[in-house]
Formats: C-alpha cells, sequence, structure tokens
C-alpha cells in the first residue's frame, strides 16, 4: 500500500548546497516532495504528486477516487501522504512537465496492480462495482489528461525530441476526436456495465442509481470540459479582439501608407511630387488616428468638405493647401455654392499663382459665411484677363452674386492673392440643423 | 521684419523621435544656440533645470507625461523658460493643453526652418506665436455668447475683442505678424500685444471649460 509513495524516492535528486538559498528552493520546489498549493483541491496532495511524476494531477485525483472504492485504501494512502508531505514554501519555483505516455500507462499500471493486490487480499466493495468505476475513470483521464498544445510543441522543440506514435498523440492531444470517441464508450461502458450488474436491486432502486450513473457519467464527461472551456473562452475573446485589430492596422497601413512610400521613392527626382504625396497621405493618416474631419466618404459639413477640397487640390496640383474652419454647419445651397466658388480659386491660386502654398480659411456663422483664399504668388492685373477666361468670372463672381453674395478680389502684382468670399445664411433652413 | 538676432538665443529640444531632433538641429543649429536635447519628460526636465535654456521647443506628445508635465514641473522651479509647442497633431484636444499648461505658442511640425526660428525669436522676446490652425481653434472656442449655467469670474476673460478677432482672422487666413498690421494699419508691436493678450484668456479662462470643448471637438 505504500508502494507509490516510496517508488519515486529513488529519483530524488541528493539534497542541493545550502549555500545559494534560491537555487536550493527552487530546486527543492521542482524536484522535491511537496504539497501544492496552487491548484489544490482537498490538500495540495495530488497536485504536488502530479508536479513531481510530471502527471496531470487530474491523473492522480481519479487513481485516488478509485483506490478509495477498494475498500477505503485511496482515502487511507491520501491521508497518509497528506500527513508525510510537507507543504510548499512560498517562493517555490514551478515547472510542469508534460504528461508523456509512458508516465500516464505507468500510472494506470500501478493503480491497477494495487487493485488487483486489494482484490486478493479482500479489501474489496466487490467487482460489480469496482469494474465500472475503473472503466469510468479510465475514460475520464484518457478524456481529460490536460495537455496544451503549444507547451507540447515547444517541449518537443526544445529537447528535439522526436513526438511519440499515435498513443502518446492519442493520450496527449488536446481533446481529439479519437480520445473523445475512446473516452465516451469506456465512461458509457461504465455506466451500462455499472446499471447491468445492479440488477438486482429492486425497481425503485434501479431508477435511482440509473439516474445517479446518468448524471456522474455526464459529469464525468462534461464537468472538466465545461470547467476548461469557460476558462479558456474569455482569454480566447481577449487573443481575437487583438489579433482583429491588428489586422485592421495592418490592411490600413498597407493600403496607405507603405503604398505611398513605395509611390514616394519611385518619384525622388520629383521633389514637388513627394512633397504632395507625403502631405496626402499625411492628411489621410491624421484623419484614420484622429477621427474628426474625414476625407473618405461624402462631405456633409463645411469642415469635411474643406478637407476633401484641401487634399483633391494637393493630389492634382502638388501643392501644399492649409485650410482653418471655424464654426460648421451642415452643406445646404448658399454653403455648396461658397466651397465651390472656393475651391475654384483655390485651384487658380494653385495653377497661376506658382507657389508651394495656398491658404484656405472659411467662417461660418448662423448669419453668413465666409471664405478667403490667398496666396503670396505673383498676383494679376483683374482687367487684364482675357474675356474668355471664365474662371474668375463665371465661376466664382457670378456664382457667388447668384446667392445673394459679394466676392471680392485682392490682388497686387508680385505680391499674391486673396480672394475674399460671403454668401449669407438661409435662416430658414438652417436654423434647425444648426447645432 | 524687426526680428532682433536670434544666435544668441538657448534653445533646448524636447522630442521623442531622434531622427526629428537631428532634422531641427541640421535646420535651426545656425541661427540659435542649441543648449541641449531630451527625450523623455524627466529627462527634459533635468536637461531645462541644468542648462537654462530660453526656449524649449517641446514636442506635445511625450513618453512619462506628455508636453504640459514638463511646462508644469520646470516652471516651478525656472518659470522664466518659456516653452513653444512643436507637434504633428493637429487635435485640438493636444494643443489647448499644451497652452492651457503654460506654452507660449503652438506650431505644427511642418512648419519651415525660417519660419521656426522666427517663432523662436518672438517666444523669447515673451509674445504668443499663433499658427493659422491654433488662431483657428481659439476663434472657434470663443465664438458665441457664453453657453447657459456657466458663470464667468472675469467677464473680460471670456470674451475676445472685435481687434482681438479681426487679428485672429488674419492669422487663421495666413497672414503673418507683420502682414496684418499692414492690413489693419498697426504696429507690429500692437499685433503681438493682442495675440498675446489672447494667449493669456486661452490659459485663463474658465470659458467652455476649454479643454472640455476641445476633446468634444476633436469627436465631431
Amino acid at each position: 500500500m505504500t508502494e507509490p509513495q516510496r517508488s519515486p524516492h529513488p529519483t530524488v535528486p541528493p539534497p542541493p548546497a545550502r549555500t545559494a538559498g534560491d537555487r536550493v528552493r527552487s530546486r527543492a520546489g521542482r524536484s522535491g516532495f511537496q504539497r501544492r498549493r496552487d491548484g489544490q483541491v482537498v490538500a495540495g496532495v495530488a497536485s504536488g504528486l502530479g508536479a513531481r511524476l510530471g502527471v496531470d494531477p487530474i491523473l492522480i485525483r481519479i487513481g485516488f477516487a478509485v483506490l478509495a472504492f477498494a475498500g477505503g485504501a485511496g482515502i487511507l494512502l491520501y491521508g497518509l501522504l497528506w500527513a508525510a508531505i510537507p507543504l510548499e514554501g512560498d517562493a517555490a519555483v514551478r515547472l510542469r512537465r508534460p504528461a508523456t505516455a509512458q508516465q500516464g500507462v505507468a500510472l494506470a499500471l500501478i493503480v491497477l496492480g494495487i487493485l488487483l493486490l486489494l482484490r486478493a487480499v479482500g479489501l474489496w466493495f466487490g467487482d460489480a462495482l469496482v469494474g465500472p468505476v475503473v472503466l469510468a475513470a479510465a475514460g475520464s483521464a484518457v478524456l481529460w489528461a490536460r495537455s496544451d498544445d503549444h507547451q507540447r510543441a515547444n517541449w518537443s522543440r526544445i529537447g528535439g525530441r522526436v513526438p511519440a506514435g499515435a498513443v502518446e498523440r492519442a493520450a496527449s492531444a488536446p481533446v481529439s476526436p479519437v480520445r473523445i470517441a475512446i473516452g465516451t464508450l469506456l465512461v458509457a461502458g461504465a455506466a451500462i456495465g455499472f446499471i447491468a450488474a445492479n440488477d438486482a436491486l429492486d425497481a425503485a432502486g434501479d431508477l435511482l442509481l440509473a439516474v445517479v450513473a446518468a448524471v456522474a457519467g455526464i459529469g464525468l464527461l462534461f464537468g472538466p470540459w465545461l470547467w476548461r472551456l469557460i476558462d479558456q473562452l474569455g482569454a480566447e475573446r481577449r487573443e481575437r479582439v487583438r489579433q482583429e485589430e491588428r489586422a485592421e492596422l495592418a490592411a490600413h497601413l498597407h493600403d496607405s501608407v507603405l503604398q505611398t512610400l513605395a509611390m514616394i521613392q519611385r518619384s525622388s527626382d520629383q521633389p514637388r511630387r513627394m512633397v504632395a504625396l507625403a502631405r496626402s497621405q499625411e492628411r489621410e493618416l491624421r484623419g484614420w488616428l484622429y477621427g474628426g474631419a474625414t476625407t473618405t466618404g461624402p462631405a456633409t459639413t463645411v469642415a469635411e468638405r474643406a478637407a476633401h477640397i484641401a487634399q483633391e487640390i494637393e493630389t492634382t496640383h502638388e501643392v501644399s493647401v492649409e485650410h482653418v474652419t471655424v464654426g460648421d454647419a451642415p452643406l445646404d445651397d448658399q454653403l455648396h455654392a461658397l466651397l465651390a466658388a472656393t475651391r475654384e480659386a483655390a485651384v487658380n491660386a494653385a495653377r497661376h499663382a506658382g507657389v508651394e502654398v495656398v491658404d484656405i480659411y472659411l467662417e461660418v456663422d448662423p448669419d453668413e459665411a465666409l471664405a478667403f483664399v490667398r496666396d503670396r504668388g505673383r498676383g494679376f492685373d483683374p482687367s487684364a484677363v482675357p474675356d474668355d477666361r471664365h474662371g474668375l468670372r463665371g465661376s466664382i463672381v457670378d456664382r457667388i452674386e447668384r446667392h445673394d453674395g459679394t466676392a471680392t478680389v485682392r490682388t497686387t502684382l508680385g505680391e499674391g492673392t486673396e480672394i475674399e468670399l460671403c454668401v449669407p445664411r438661409d435662416r430658414r433652413r438652417t436654423d434647425v440643423p444648426e447645432a | 521684419m524687426t526680428m532682433p538676432a536670434t544666435r544668441s538665443v538657448k534653445v533646448f529640444l524636447v522630442d521623442d523621435h531622434r531622427l526629428f531632433r537631428a532634422g531641427v538641429q541640421a535646420e535651426i543649429g545656425q541661427h540659435v544656440t542649441l543648449v541641449g536635447d531630451a527625450d523623455d519628460v524627466d529627462t527634459a526636465i533635468q536637461g531645462c533645470r541644468a542648462t537654462r535654456p530660453d526656449v524649449v521647443l517641446l514636442d506635445v506628445h511625450l513618453p512619462g507625461g506628455g508636453g504640459q508635465a514638463v511646462i508644469q514641473a520646470v516652471h516651478e522651479t525656472h518659470p522664466d523658460v518659456r516653452f513653444l509647442a512643436l507637434s504633428v497633431s493637429d487635435a485640438a484636444e493636444d494643443v489647448i493643453k499644451v497652452i492651457r499648461a503654460g506654452a507660449r505658442g503652438y506650431v505644427t511640425k511642418t512648419i519651415s526652418p525660417d519660419d521656426l526660428v522666427t517663432a523662436i525669436g518672438r517666444v523669447h522676446q515673451g509674445d504668443a506665436v499663433f499658427s493659422p490652425r491654433l488662431a483657428g481653434f481659439v476663434l472657434d472656442a470663443f465664438a458665441g455668447e457664453l453657453p447657459p449655467g456657466v458663470s464667468s469670474d472675469d467677464p473680460e476673460l471670456d470674451q475676445l475683442t472685435t481687434r482681438e478677432k479681426e487679428v485672429l482672422r488674419h492669422i487663421a487666413r495666413g497672414y503673418t505678424y507683420r502682414e496684418v498690421a499692414g492690413r489693419l494699419h498697426i504696429s507690429i508691436k500692437t499685433v503681438e500685444t493682442h495675440v498675446s493678450a489672447v494667449l493669456r484668456k486661452l490659459q485663463l479662462s474658465n470659458r467652455h471649460e476649454l479643454t472640455a470643448w476641445a476633446a468634444g471637438r476633436d469627436l465631431l
């Protein structure tokens, strides 16, 4: 009866030198025989034994449970070990070795041997009870011996060991279909055998027994699984969210920033184009990072439309467009007209002024909306603009005047141009949406 | 422009991007005296206290507490050190935060080297530096009446004067201080006075609870 307790002792290394305190503790924690604080169910005997033997504590617990049916031998053994094994120190370093098929089989054989011994001695509840319990325990062990994929993979790689064959895989893979089938068969067989073996009991007892057996079987089958599932679900969800965020970020950076960087490298002999590319990418990335006025999707407010216009002109005309919007409002007819004229003025400046920067300033208040488009370019003589050039006259001045607004052009040759546009707000329509 | 020589202005550079620091040093090293640089809040505070710079060029986003942490810590012991915020962020929240902490101006990192040197000189003289975008933010923040329920301890702090608005509007339109002065027929000194007054209001006003306003604006 004391055999399983003693058998590991020969492998315990001699006590290490006492000088290096940390090392002593860590070695004792790993290879010594100690009850565990973490993962303990009753007194930590099974988890301590499991850690020492490198076997999943669940296997040990099942072993104790089975032995408990052998005339209470398991309970007695547990009590002895409880008394004999010290509790681990707080600072113990824990290393969990993965269960191997050999260790599992060895443990099973030891339990089987003890069972046979007890049966021969006569400490026995009877085959009808012990048989099904052993079967059920074996099924549960096959199903739930814990072994997580990553850890196993790491160990195999680090140790350079070739994984064993199908038996080991079946015994240690994380709940493979094979294991589910074998375990379920064993547990179901145990339940059926238990019911069949107790036929002699009266009908009421039969029913109760059948229910208890079924519940116990289901509990053995799904209990640990449910427990572990709940545990894993949270972790998996968090991991998935992280991965999705990362994937979205990577996709966005690839579509935008990396493409732009590639284009910049290809146009390194065209400084203005490089600047324009960098500016437009900066604007887009900024919109994506900080929210605010986006440059994708249809513009619905003055600030958004202004951002669109600025980006469009920067891309097509290779200038920088600085735009500032004070106040904001949903776009209506008046504001649409103002922004269309603003855009035209900025395009003119980008094309004709010979500058690298164009400033746009928009101000929206309840009574009127103002726009200023300014450059420090070469300027022009308004009276000298040929009549067939419709940009300034048709697209800007006439458009604004059709909306009861005013357009003012200030320009000085050699110093630059500023176009000031002003339209009244349509009070009837804008009183409501004005937030 | 009557900017005095900036060669003797001691400048300290705080930015967590080494490449950017190197770039700024190369660009303005000829025009100012760089006395040191730092890449996080703690080294920046120690460096500023040790080298006593005139102007600190300060990134808004810094590991260890952000630019405003540097301003507050350095001003506790050296209130005469002036800060100019320099950032890639156009977010109103960042801008308002660092100005309220005591920076005397805010420019974006795309500013040209000449403009940056001019801005450093201006901050060194005690004036405020408003980029067009900052001017736009301020006009936005101070627009309209005080919201109902907000009591005004000092009504003067919570309103911009007509002239101040006019100056800010010109800055937002892209005019330099000198050009603003020319257009409004006032001296550059007067423009600077107006802008400094606006900076003071921006730092001290409880109007709109400016920080909350700035945070809300970025959500639009």
